[in-house]
């Protein structure tokens, strides 16, 4: 996938035009370099480039003779001039004479990146239509979100709604059934899918580390702050920012959420400069939110801010004729990945995988079938390869170990909820009736990792 | 991928993190990974006045002594790296190329947010080898945000960025 928008690189120094030729090639633009500003002139008048990177000091032509002349030949052409001394006349007579900007060497890589893409955005001829080819007739959808049941294409018919919309959009469901791949799915098919979706799982982070994830920091903030950092807010211009698990934000995050959300505008932390940011918003939540606002711990008007198009993503239990389709997925991905021949799974086990009822819903499927390929031999995937058996109430029982100690059910048991929680915890605690310091000792006690899904 | 991939580490000294990053790449990449010892010594290609070392001179200067490696070579570095008009860059590499330079400096949390996280240093790391590694198969930046090949200029986008290569790019890269 490339541009194809066509750069010159002026500068005498050659190993400044290597540099710049190599980064700018990684990007699939046309690149071509001359050493001073005649050899510049004669390329240009051969054939026209799109935008070119000028040095400022050069022997014979300086950078402001072959803006000029460049001008004089197409007027659209964009220049940017590059000096290693800064000076306002001169940056002010650059300008004046038609160059698109001017910076100081060494460039920070991110600001040239987005100088040029900018630069080459406003001269580009091309339409946002133009842009979105695809007529949409069938919803674009991440790989694995899957499903053939009627509960999932209602979904599927939600985001294909709201998709071209910029509406904002609260995605309900259990944990582990595929929100933010909803999510993915509404931002792939808006006219924003070629920005980026930016996540944030909001349950994950402390307050204080909240804040500067979402609103970015300048350098010497706080403590330890070297470098500035943007926030999610503004990684998300032109794109989708999506909070995940937005019930547990504080009240005074809720506020300033609210106010950003409303004016799409921002201080970082530590910062004076107002930035500005235009992202559409998808939020996902797995608690029951109208109870947390009549319990005074979500606000009203942020609520109903965010819950204009709602989608519930129904829990696997609820649509298990999507098992089979699932599994097999998994057991495709899995047995790709570990280089195992693995290709089936046997009627006993799917009768067993169809009959389960998923608390964990997809990502707990997702990791039954990561352990069964781990542990399988042969070419299918068996009961025995599976991480627990049902009982004829549903309860799972693990067959793992023999162990029935209270210590090996105490752990099977806090792995459980941790892992139905997304490993979030002080929902983990709060369930298991205990205190985030304990739950902190009995993980160190028993070992217990994260899975990654 | 058809190639062998090589890891030298070049003053890199966090031995348990280079391990985690083996075991990852390996897991990724369904190919051999081996790790090299080329013996450089990059002192010659430090900018006192930058701080920094060149990038692009280390890269010249390993290319001397892997004539006999069949493969892609990937110089992992803690040091802080630069060319001429940037401020730095996270990594280099030679598009169609056999080698191809990364560099942890910029990577550590700590310097963004005072909170050292060695699995985020790991997740970035990883990223970088792949992304500089696609570029030594002839892949240019992609414009799917999903995909590891997507220019990151800065730390920000290094972590938006997907993990792997999307379905385009990865296609690509097995056909070379």
């Amino acid at each position: 996938m490339g541009n194809k928008e066509s750069i010159l690189i002026v500068d005498d120094e050659r190993i400044v035009r290597e540099s710049l030729l190599h980064w700018f090639e990684e990007e699939d633009y046309l690149v071509h370099t001359a050493e001073n500003g005649e050899e510049a002139l004669k390329k240009f008048e051969k054939g026209k480039y799109d935008l070119m990177l000028v040095d400022m000091k050069m022997p014979g032509m300086s950078g402001l003779e072959l803006l000029s002349k460049v001008k004089e030949i197409d007027k659209n052409v964009v220049v940017i001039l590059i000096t290693a001394f800064a000076s306002v006349p001169t940056a002010i007579k650059a300008l004046k004479d038609g160059a698109y900007d001017y910076v100081t060497k060494p460039v920070d890589p991110d600001e040239l990146a987005h100088l040029v893409k900018n630069a080459l955005e406003q001269k580009s001829l091309k339409t946002e239509n133009e842009m979105l080819k695809e007529n949409i007739e069938e919803i674009v959808r991440p790989d694995n979100l899957i499903g053939e049941s009627v509960q999932m294409q209602q979904v599927f018919d939600l985001i294909h709604t709201v998709a071209p919309t910029d509406t904002t959009v609260m995605i309900r469901g259990e944990s582990g059934t595929g929100k933010e791949l909803v999510a993915k799915a509404i931002h792939i098919n808006s006219k924003r899918k070629y920005f980026p979706i930016v996540p944030v799982n909001c349950g994950a982070l402390a307050e204080s580390i909240l804040e500067s994830e979402l609103f970015g920091h300048e350098k010497g903030a706080f403590t330890g702050a070297q470098f500035r950092r943007k926030g999610k807010f503004e990684m998300a211009d032109c794109g989708t920012i999506f909070l995940d698990e937005v019930g547990t934000i504080s009240p005074k995050m809720q506020i300033e959420l609210l106010r950003v959300i409303e004016t799409k505008q921002f201080n970082r932390v530590g910062g004076n400069q107002l930035i500005k940011s235009d992202f559409r918003v998808i939020v996902a939540t797995n608690e029951p939110l109208e109870d947390l606002v009549k319990q005074g711990k979500f606000r009203e008007d942020l609520y109903y801010r965010l819950n204009v198009f709602s989608i519930i993503v129904p829990p696997l239990r609820e649509r298990t004729g999507d098992v089979p389709i699932l599994a097999y997925y998994f057991l495709n991905k899995f047995a790709t990945m570990m280089n195992k021949n693995i290709k089936t799974i046997s009627p006993e086990a799917m009768d067993f995988l169809v009959k389960y009822d998923w608390p964990g819903n997809v990502r707990e499927l997702e990791n039954a079938i990561e352990r069964a390929v781990v542990v399988g031999k042969g070419d299918a995937i068996k009961v025995q390869d599976l991480p627990f058996n049902v009982s004829a109430n549903g309860n799972m029982f693990s067959t793992d170990s023999d162990d029935k100690s209270l210590a090996a059910i105490e752990k099977k048991y806090i792995n459980k909820i941790l892992n139905e929680n997304n490993w979030n915890i002080s929902r983990s605690a709060q369930i298991l009736e205990i205190d985030r310091v304990t739950l902190y000792n009995k993980i160190s006690k028993y070992g217990l990792k994260r899975a990654n899904t | 991928m058809k190639n062998e991939i090589y890891i030298a580490p070049l003053k890199f000294g966090n031995l348990s993190i280079l391990k985690e990053i083996e075991n990852r790449l390996k897991k990724l990449l369904w190919e051999r990974i081996n790790f090299i010892q080329l013996g450089l010594d990059i002192e010659s290609a430090y900018s006192e006045a930058r701080a920094q070392y060149f990038s692009t001179q280390i890269i010249a200067d390993a290319s001397k002594l892997t004539g006999e490696i069949n493969g892609k070579i990937i110089l992992i570095t803690e040091a802080d790296l630069f060319v001429p008009v940037l401020t730095f860059v996270f990594g280099e590499a030679q598009l169609n190329g056999k080698h191809a330079i990364v560099s942890v400096c910029r990577l550590h949390e700590e310097f963004y947010s005072g909170t050292g996280n060695d699995e985020l240093l790991i997740k970035r790391t990883i990223k970088e080898i792949l992304h500089e590694l696609g570029h030594c198969y002839g892949l240019k930046h992609c414009s799917n945000w999903d995909c590891v090949m997507h220019s990151s200029a800065a730390i920000e986008e290094v972590d938006i960025k997907g993990e792997f290569y999307c379905r385009h790019c990865r296609k690509l890269v097995v056909s070379t």
